[in-house]
C-alpha cells in the first residue's frame, strides 16, 4: 500500500494517523492482513519442538500381569530396579489397574526428577529381562504419541515434480560481455554491471542490510555470500539474486569457499571469559548446492592456529586450505607439528592420520595440483637447518625437499598455474644483525624439480613485494628502501634461454610499495598505497614502458576487473574522507568515479576460466583486428548516442533556463518604478544592462579550394 | 591571471563584500577589525575600528558611504566608509552574525545567535538618514523559527517586500517584511540536509544560492521559492556566489581542520569550484587556500573575485581572457 493510501484511508476512517502507536498493535497471530513478510524464515520456520514437561517419564511395557495380591510386590521390584538408574519422584511409580477384573495391565508408569535420568533408565533397561517371558520394552513417554501415530502401511514418499533451477551462470551470457562488481557503503549492498562504454555503473541489484558484516563472490563467481547471525547464504540466479541456500552457524565471522565452490567453509569463534583461556572455535564444511552440512570441528583456538602468543585473536584464515583445481578434494590444516589432510569423499583424514612435521609454519597448495608446499624454520640453534619441501598429496610422497642455511625467516609464492615455486629467503648476514634476501625457485613441471637460487643485483636490497604474472612466466619484484625502491622484472624463460631466470629491467626509483598484474598477464600496475597517497602507474612489462601515470588518492584497494580489461580503484573507509572508487582501463585511463560515503567493500565478480583452448585463445589475438571489427562499432554507435542524448538533455536544460530568466525579467521590469521609489527617486537600474555577456558567432572563410577527385575503378 | 595575496588578516577570514561599482573590497575575519582594499590591485586602504570580537559579516550601501558590519562582541555597527569613522552602535544581547542593506538604504535587517536564555532572531532596523537621528530601536523582530539554532544568513527579497533567511537547521524561510509573517518554508524533500552556511542573492535579487554543510548548494527562485538546480561537491561547503557576467557558480568550503587527518593539503580541497550553472557541470577549481574556504564574493563586472580562507588570507583573483571563451 502506497503511504498516500495509508493516509487516505485514515482519514476516511477518522484516525488520526500521527496519534497511533504502530509499536502497540498486535496483529491476531496467524494473520498478515495480505501483506507477505519478505523474510522468507517467517514461513519455513521449523516448528520448534514444544516442550510437554513429560519429558522425565518412562513408560515401562512387558510388565508381568498380576493380581492385586501380587502388585506390591511387583511394585516392589520395579522399583527396585529403576532406584538403580535413577531417582525416582514421590509417588513417581504408577501402574494401572483393570478396574474390573483388578488385574495389572501389564505396564507401568515412572517419572524420575530429571529428563536426563528417565534417558539414562530409558536405555540401560530397555531389553531388560525380568525373566524368559517379560523382556521389557522402555519408551519415553513423550516419544509415545508419535510411535502411536505410525501407520501400519509403508508409504513410499511423494516424488516431488522436478522444477528445473535457474542459470547460476547467466549474467556471463551479457550481450556486452560487462563484467559485475558488488560494493557496500553505508547499510546498503548493492551489485552493478560496470558499464565503461557509458562510463557508469548500471545497477543490478541494491539491498539495504543485506549482509551483517561482508560479502563474498564464490571462487567461479556463480554465488555471493552473505553473513548473518544465524548464519551464511549463498545468492545467486539468472536475473536478480535470490536466495539461493542458508547455512545454519550462529555468528558466523568468516567464510571460504573451495577453489571449484563445491562447499562452503564457515567459522565462528568465541571469545573466553577467562582471558588466560584460548577462545572456542566452530568450523563447519557444507556442501553449497545441498546446504548440508558435511562435517564440523570444534575445539579451543589452539588446535587451529600453530600456537604462539600471536594467535590470540583465534586462528589465521583460511583454517583450512584447499587443495588446487576445480576437484575440491583435499583441504589442509596446519597445527602444532601436523599437517592434516582430509579429503572430501569422506570427510576424514587421508590414511587416517595426520602428518607429522616438527616444527612446520607454513603450509601453501598449489593452486592446480594437490602438491602442498611446507616451511620448517631452523631448529636446535641453526643444528637442523631450515627446509623447504614439496609433498605429492595423497600418496604423502616428498617429491622434492631443500635445505637452507641461517634462514630467519621464508614466504613461498606459487604461480598461478602451478608452474613456479618461488621462496624468498630472507637469511641472516654473517653477524646475525641483519638479513638479505633472495629466492629459491622451483620449477615443478620440469623433470627432478630443478631449483634455482636467484639473488638480487644488490643482495641488501629488502624485497617489498613480489608477484607472479598470472599464468606467464614473468615475475616482479619491489626491492630497496623506502620512499623510493626499485621495481625488477625477471622471467623464468626467454627465448634464448628456457632453463635459466634472466633480469628483463629495472625501474628505479619507484613510489610504488604494491604490485598488481593484470589476471591476463602482460600489464602490471605499481602502486604506491598507504603512505605514497595513491600513485599508479600502468605498466606494460611485454614493452617494458610505462603506458600512464595517474593517482587516486588515498587509495587503499586496488582490484583488476577478471578479464584484465578494467581496473577499479578504491578508498574504503579506513579513512573518512573521499570514500568511493574509480575505475580505470587496463592502460590507465579515467573511466568513472563514484563517491560514496562509508565505503567498505568492492569486489567483482569472478568468471570461471575460459573454454576457449589455448591455440583457439592464440588464434584470437592474432586476428583481434577481425574480431574486434564488430566491437568497434558498436562502441561508436553508443557513443554517438551518448552524446545526442547528452546534447539533447543540455538544450532542455538551456532552454528552461531561459524561460525562467524571461519570467524574472518581466518581473523586474513591473517592479522597476516600485525599486526606484524605495530608492528616493533614483533611477539607475542600470546594474544588470551594464555588462552582459554575449555569444557572438563569428565566420570567416579563409581559402575555398576545390579539387576534382579522380574515382579509380 | 597570478593571484594578488591579501594578508591582512590575523584570524580566518569570515565575509567578503564588493561595494557596487566594484573598486573596493570589504574583508571581515575573527580578529576584530574589518578592512578595505583596492579591488584592483590589492592594495590595503584601512580598516575600521572599534569591534571587540570576530567580525561575522558587513554590506556597504549603494553608493559606498556607509559600511554595517555585524559582530560576536553583541553589536552591530555603522562606518562611515571614507573616514572609517564610527557612526553608530545597535547593542544585542547576543552576537550579530549576519547584515544586510536593504533597496534604498533605508533598512538592514540584522541576525542575531542564540545566546545565553536568548534564542536567535532577525531583526529590522531602520537605518536614518542623518546618523544623528538615528536610533536602536528594532522597526521589526521576527521571531525565530529555528530557536536555539543559529540563523547564518538573511537577506532582503525583491522590492524590500520579504526577507529569506537560512541557517543550521538547514530550512530556508521567506518572511513578510510587513506583517512578519512566515510565508514559506523550503521543501524538506530538496532542501539541504544539513546547516546552511551561506546564501548569497542575484544581482537582479530574481534568484539565490545557498551552500550547505551536505556537501551541496542549490540555487533557488527567490519569490516562490522552487528549487532550481543542485550542485554537488565532495566536501562541505562554506561560501556560494554566483558570477554576475556569465552563468557560473562558485563553491567555496573544505573539510574541517579538524577532520584534515593527513599532512597534505591535497586531503581537504580547499578549492574554490567553478560550476555551470545551468548544467550543474563543474568546469574548474582555483587552489591555494591551505585551509577551508570561508568566504567569496564575485566582483560585480564579474571579472575578478576573491576567496577568503580559514589560513588568513584573501586571494583576489583576475580572471585571464581564456576564462570567458570556456565551452563545456
Amino acid at each position: 500500500m502506497e503511504v498516500l493510501d495509508i493516509d487516505a484511508r485514515a482519514a476516511k476512517l477518522g484516525i488520526n494517523w500521527s496519534q497511533v502507536n504502530l509499536d502497540s498493535i498486535q496483529l491476531p497471530p496467524g494473520e498478515n492482513f495480505g501483506i507477505e513478510s519478505d523474510d522468507e524464515a517467517v514461513y519455513h520456520d521449523d516448528q520448534s519442538e514444544f516442550d510437554t514437561g513429560f519429558g522425565n517419564i518412562i513408560v515401562v511395557d512387558h510388565l508381568p500381569v498380576v493380581p492385586k495380591e501380587k502388585f506390591e510386590k511387583l511394585e516392589g521390584v520395579v522399583k527396585k530396579i529403576y532406584n538403580q538408574l535413577g531417582v525416582i519422584k514421590e509417588n513417581g511409580l504408577w501402574m494401572p489397574v483393570n478396574p474390573d477384573t483388578k488385574m495389572t495391565l501389564g505396564y507401568c508408569f515412572i517419572e524420575f526428577n530429571t529428563p536426563q535420568e528417565a534417558q539414562n533408565a530409558k536405555e540401560k533397561s530397555h531389553g531388560y529381562k525380568l525373566d524368559k517371558s517379560h523382556i521389557f520394552a522402555v519408551n519415553m513417554f513423550d516419544d509415545f504419541e508419535r510411535l502411536m501415530n505410525v501407520r501400519e502401511e509403508w508409504e513410499p514418499p511423494q516424488a516431488r515434480p522436478y522444477v528445473p533451477g535457474e542459470n547460476l551462470q547467466k549474467w556471463l551470457t551479457d550481450e556486452k560481455a560487462r563484467d559485475q562488481l558488488v560494493i557496500r557503503s553505508g547499510p546498503d549492498t548493492e551489485v552493478f554491471w560496470n558499464d565503461a562504454r557509458k562510463k557508469s555503473p548500471e545497477p543490478v541489484h541494491k539491498r539495504p542490510y543485506w549482509t551483517e558484516s561482508y560479502v563474498q563472490w564464490s571462487p567461479l563467481g556463480t554465488y555471493l555470500v552473505t553473513l548473518h547471525k544465524q548464519g551464511a547464504a549463498v545468492w545467486g540466479g539468472a536475473d536478480t539474486f535470490t536466495r539461493l541456500m542458508r547455512y545454519q552457524h550462529s555468528m558466523v565471522k568468516l567464510v571460504d569457499f573451495s577453489p571449484g565452490e563445491k562447499y562452503l567453509v564457515t567459522y565462528h569463534s568465541q571469545e573466553p571469559s577467562n582471558p588466560r583461556d584460548a577462545s572456542k572455535v566452530e568450523i563447519k564444511v557444507f556442501d553449497v548446492r545441498t546446504g548440508r552440512m558435511m562435517r564440523d570441528f570444534k575445539g579451543s583456538a589452539d588446535e587451529f592456529s600453530i600456537g604462539g602468543p600471536g594467535g590470540v585473536a583465534g586462528a589465521s584464515w583460511p583454517v583450512f586450505r584447499w587443495a588446487g583445481g576445480k576437484d575440491d578434494k583435499y583441504f589442509a590444516k596446519l597445527s602444532k607439528n601436523t599437517i592434516s589432510v582430509y579429503e572430501t569423499e569422506t570427510f576424514s583424514l587421508i590414511d587416517k592420520k595426520s602428518m607429522k612435521v616438527d616444527n612446520v609454519v607454513d603450509i601453501c597448495w598449489s593452486p592446480t595440483d594437490s602438491i602442498l608446499s611446507l616451511f620448517v624454520p631452523e631448529q636446535g640453534g641453526g643444528n637442523q637447518p631450515a627446509k623447504v619441501a614439496l609433498v605429492q598429496i595423497p600418496s604423502k610422497v616428498e617429491l622434492r625437499q631443500k635445505n637452507l642455511f641461517s634462514v630467519s625467516d621464508c614466504k613461498m609464492y606459487w604461480q598461478s598455474s602451478g608452474e613456479y615455486l618461488a621462496v624468498k629467503v630472507d637469511r641472516y648476514t654473517k653477524t646475525k644483525k641483519s638479513t638479505y634476501s633472495g629466492f629459491e625457485l622451483f620449477r615443478i613441471k620440469e623433470r627432478d624439480i630443478p631449483i634455482e637460487v636467484l639473488e638480487l643485483d644488490n643482495k641488501n636490497d629488502k624485497i617489498i613485494a613480489f608477484a607472479w604474472e598470472p599464468k606467464g612466466h614473468r615475475f616482479a619484484v619491489i626491492h630497496g628502501d623506502q620512499p623510493r625502491p626499485d621495481v625488477s622484472f625477471y622471467s623464468m624463460k626467454t627465448a634464448q634461454n628456457t632453463g635459466r631466470v634472466s633480469k628483463l629491467g629495472t625501474l628505479k626509483a619507484k613510489q610504488a610499495n604494491a604490485l598488481f598484474w593484470s589476471p591476463t598477464g602482460k600489464y602490471i600496475i605499481l602502486a604506491g598505497l598507504k603512505g605514497f597517497n595513491g600513485q599508479l602507474e600502468f605498466f606494460n612489462v611485454d614493452e617494458l614502458e610505462t603506458m600512464a601515470t595517474a593517482e587516486h588518492f588515498m587509495a587503499t584497494d586496488i582490484e583488476w576487473d577478471p578479464t584484465g580489461r578494467y581496473v577499479a580503484t578504491a578508498v574504503t573507509s579506513v579513512h573518512e574522507m573521499e570514500n568511493g572508487f574509480t575505475i580505470w582501463s587496463f592502460n590507465g585511463n579515467l573511466l568513472y568515479r563514484i563517491l560514496k560515503d562509508h565505503f567498505f567493500q568492492l569486489a567483482w565478480r569472478p568468471r570461471p576460466p575460459s573454454f576457449l583452448t589455448a591455440e583457439k585463445e592464440e588464434e584470437i589475438a592474432k586476428n583481434l583486428k577481425k574480431y574486434s571489427k564488430k566491437y568497434e562499432a558498436e562502441d561508436q554507435d553508443v557513443s554517438l548516442l551518448l552524446s545526442e542524448q547528452d546534447r539533447e538533455k543540455r538544450k532542455a536544460l538551456k532552454e528552461e533556463w531561459e524561460k525562467w530568466v524571461a519570467q524574472w525579467k518581466s518581473f523586474h521590469e513591473e517592479e522597476k518604478l516600485a525599486r526606484q521609489s524605495l530608492r528616493d527617486g533614483e533611477v539607475s537600474d542600470v546594474e544588470e544592462d551594464e555588462y552582459e555577456a554575449k555569444e557572438v558567432e563569428f565566420e570567416d572563410v579563409i581559402d575555398v579550394t576545390e579539387e576534382i577527385v579522380q574515382e579509380s575503378m | 591571471m597570478r593571484p594578488i595575496l591579501m594578508k591582512g588578516h590575523e584570524r580566518p577570514l569570515t565575509f567578503l563584500r564588493y561595494n557596487r561599482d566594484g573598486d573596493l573590497l570589504f574583508s571581515c575575519a575573527k580578529d576584530h577589525t574589518p578592512t578595505l582594499w583596492f579591488a584592483d590591485n590589492g592594495e590595503r586602504l584601512g580598516t575600521y575600528r572599534g569591534h571587540n570580537g570576530a567580525v561575522w559579516c558587513c554590506d556597504v550601501s549603494r553608493d559606498s558611504s556607509r559600511l554595517i558590519t555585524g559582530s560576536a562582541d553583541q553589536t552591530a555597527k555603522l562606518w562611515d566608509v571614507q573616514s572609517g569613522q564610527q557612526l553608530f552602535t545597535f547593542k544585542f544581547g547576543s552576537p550579530a552574525r549576519s547584515v544586510d542593506f536593504a533597496v534604498g538604504d533605508h533598512l538592514a535587517v540584522i541576525t542575531t545567535d542564540p545566546f545565553m536564555e536568548r534564542n536567535s532572531a532577525i531583526h529590522v532596523k531602520r537605518i536614518a538618514e542623518d546618523p544623528e537621528d538615528q536610533v536602536d530601536e528594532s522597526v521589526l523582530v521576527l521571531p525565530s523559527a529555528e530557536g536555539r539554532k543559529r540563523i547564518n544568513r538573511a537577506v532582503w527579497g525583491p522590492l524590500n517586500q520579504t526577507i529569506v533567511s537560512g541557517g543550521e537547521d538547514a530550512v530556508i524561510r521567506i518572511w513578510d517584511t510587513e506583517t512578519g509573517q512566515l510565508l514559506k518554508e523550503s521543501d524538506e524533500e530538496v532542501g539541504h540536509k544539513k546547516a546552511i552556511t551561506s546564501l548569497s542573492k542575484a544581482a537582479d535579487d530574481s534568484h539565490f544560492i545557498t551552500g550547505s554543510l551536505d556537501k551541496s548548494a542549490k540555487l533557488w527562485d527567490m519569490r516562490t521559492l522552487t528549487l532550481l538546480k543542485t550542485y554537488t561537491t565532495v566536501v562541505p561547503v562554506n561560501a556560494v556566489t554566483m558570477s554576475p557576467l556569465l552563468n557560473h557558480i562558485v563553491l567555496g568550503g573544505g573539510q574541517d581542520a579538524s577532520a584534515v587527518t593527513t599532512t597534505d593539503h591535497r586531503a581537504g580541497k580547499f578549492e574554490a569550484k567553478f560550476y555551470d550553472k545551468i548544467l550543474q557541470e563543474e568546469i574548474g577549481g582555483v587552489k591555494g587556500h591551505f585551509g577551508p574556504i570561508n568566504a567569496l564574493a564575485f566582483n560585480p563586472d564579474g571579472r575578478s573575485f576573491s576567496s577568503g580562507g580559514e589560513d588568513g588570507y584573501v586571494r583576489l583573483h583576475h580572471f585571464d581572457s581564456d576564462y570567458f571563451n570556456i565551452k563545456i
